[in-house]
């Protein structure tokens, strides 16, 4: 011990606490604090392009699944769509058919309506002539059979001889 | 931290080894009949001078524990030359007295200057008369007037060469971020991960995320001080800088004040006036408390100073023994032994900058710790 104290150099004491605080204010002001900024800096970017990685990757995600969503209310609508045309359309075949059946139906209504009047028409025009001509025939038959008294006679009596039989 | 006991036990089975070959060196005549020829060689040397190389051993790692004046690689024994260069003298003694450590001729001659005469005694400066005798005191230190040394002294030296290899280093690094994108470049990239070590693993858990921005210059300082200065110390340039309590107690005094005047009202009151305690323990408490946070900073002064210094005492003197044995076997094994024991001091150096670091931090921590059970507010 005693020679320990014997042994402490005042002189390499002073020299040594000089020294170490200057360095150390030195280091300080050229080294240390550059160099932790720096580290720092570094750290805080590594961090902060992990997080916006980290928040790229999320909005992609949400980004797929947006689309994905979007596809799938398309498609929904395309099928809806499609439904509706389908509906619509055989909506429709059926409707054309129904009036395509009723205008036939009525057609063939107009149609039987005709022939019957034409048929009518034809029926009297017919009756006409045929009377006209039977009315003729029998103008005929009448001049010529009362052309003679002798054929007028022998009418007569037939017509008599008849109306006896009766 | 883990530690590999690879080399614990290979210094164990080196040590096992070593043993009989220890026992050759001091040999007991009549218990030992058959010898090797090596363990002869032993004997015979350890015989011609036994006392002799071991206390040139002994000599030589006590003055290089010691702080030096002069600059001096190696010395040639037989014409006494020092290889190495003169270190500049600096005193305090009624104005400032500058001189060259040649002046002492490696402690061997009186020193003159501006009419006052000085004298190296175990590279410490006394003021003499004019003849250099030291009159010796009764703990065997001469009592002379010791005149303040501010010498650049060999570790002065190396405090200040590894101030400005720290200030190249980490400029350095700091301006590598501007120059390549925020990524650092060339030597500073090794040591940027050991920045983060001290503020993610020491600085952040120790002192809390709140305030531990303030201290973080002090702690990485000191960890790289330290660090580089126990490396420096297992360099063959002969530091032993960390190894020296006045460092030590320099770094512990910083220690101390800064956790004093940094630390927050709650500190205190926890020192001088325990509270959940009933109130006669208090006053029985605040002298301990009061201690202790003395004790803390001196135990850092003593752990650092304690682990350097013997580290390379034992360090070498396994070095030392190679010169004892001078056997193939002896020296083969004693290399071996240091080289492996080389490799724990580096871990070591690690460990030692780690806990004082850790410590210093675990102390600004204590000092600025938020006690939220007696906060009324």
């Amino acid at each position: 011990m005693d020679k320990l104290i014997n042994d402490f150099s005042f002189g390499l004491f002073i020299w040594q606490i000089v020294i170490f605080v200057g360095l150390i204010f030195l280091l300080k002001k050229f080294a240390w604090k550059p160099i932790l900024d720096a580290v720092n800096e570094r750290e805080e970017g590594i961090k902060n392009a992990l997080l916006s990685a980290e928040n790229a990757r999320k909005e992609m995600q949400n980004l797929q699944a947006d689309n994905q969503r979007i596809l799938q209310e398309a498609r929904l609508e395309r099928d809806n769509m499609l439904k509706d045309a389908r509906e619509m359309k055989e909506k429709m075949v059926a409707d054309a058919k129904n009036e395509a059946q009723a205008q036939g139906l009525k057609m063939i209504e107009q149609a039987k309506a005709a022939i019957e009047s034409e048929k009518n028409a034809a029926m009297a025009e017919l009756k006409l002539q045929v009377s006209t001509l039977s009315l003729s025939i029998a103008e005929k038959i009448l001049k010529d059979e009362l052309s003679n008294k002798e054929a007028q006679t022998k009418l007569v009596e037939k017509m008599l001889g008849d109306v006896k039989i009766n | 931290m883990v530690i590999s006991n690879k080399p614990l036990r290979f210094i164990l089975v080196a040590l096992v080894a070593c043993l009989p070959l220890i026992s050759f060196a001091n040999p007991e005549e009549g218990s030992v009949k058959v010898k090797t020829e090596a363990a002869h060689e032993v004997t015979e040397e350890a015989h011609a001078e036994p006392t002799d190389v071991k206390s040139k051993i002994k000599e030589f790692i006590n003055h290089h524990l010691l702080d030096a004046h002069d600059f001096t690689l190696s010395v040639n024994e037989e014409t006494g030359e020092h290889y190495g260069f003169s270190l500049p003298i600096i005193l305090w003694d009624n104005g400032l007295q500058v001189f060259s450590s040649s002046k002492f001729h490696h402690g061997e001659k009186t020193a003159e200057h501006n009419g006052n005469y000085y004298v190296l005694h175990h590279e410490k400066i006394y003021k003499t008369e004019a003849d250099g005798t030291l009159t010796e005191g009764e703990h065997g230190h001469p009592t002379n007037a010791t005149p303040l040394d501010l010498s650049i002294t060999k570790s002065v030296v190396g405090i200040l060469g590894i101030a400005v290899l720290m200030f190249l280093l980490f400029a350095g690094l700091a301006k590598s971020y501007g120059k390549n994108n925020g990524i650092a470049s060339g030597a500073g990239r090794f040591f940027e991960p050991i920045v983060l070590y001290i503020r993610d693993e020491i600085a952040i858990p120790n002192i809390g995320e709140k305030g531990y921005k303030k201290y973080m210059s002090y702690l990485l300082t000191i960890f790289f001080f330290i660090f580089f200065l126990n490396i420096l110390g297992l360099t063959p340039l002969g530091f032993n800088v960390t190894g020296n309590i006045a460092i030590t107690a320099s770094l512990a005094l910083l220690t101390y004040l800064i956790t004093t005047f940094s630390a927050n009202k709650s500190y205190w009151g926890h020192i001088f006036w325990m509270p959940g305690v009933p109130t006669p323990m208090k006053f029985i408490l605040a002298p301990i408390e009061l201690l202790g946070t003395i004790i803390k900073p001196f135990s850092l002064m003593i752990r650092l100073y304690a682990n350097i210094l013997a580290g390379h005492v034992v360090l070498m003197s396994i070095i030392g023994l190679m010169f004892i044995f001078k056997s193939w076997i002896g020296s083969t094994l004693s290399f071996g032994l240091a080289f492996a024991l080389s490799i724990l001091e580096i871990l070591v150096a690690f460990l030692q900058a780690y806990i004082f670091t850790m410590l210093s931090a675990l102390y600004f921590g204590a000092g600025n710790e938020e006690h939220h059970h007696e906060e009324s507010h």
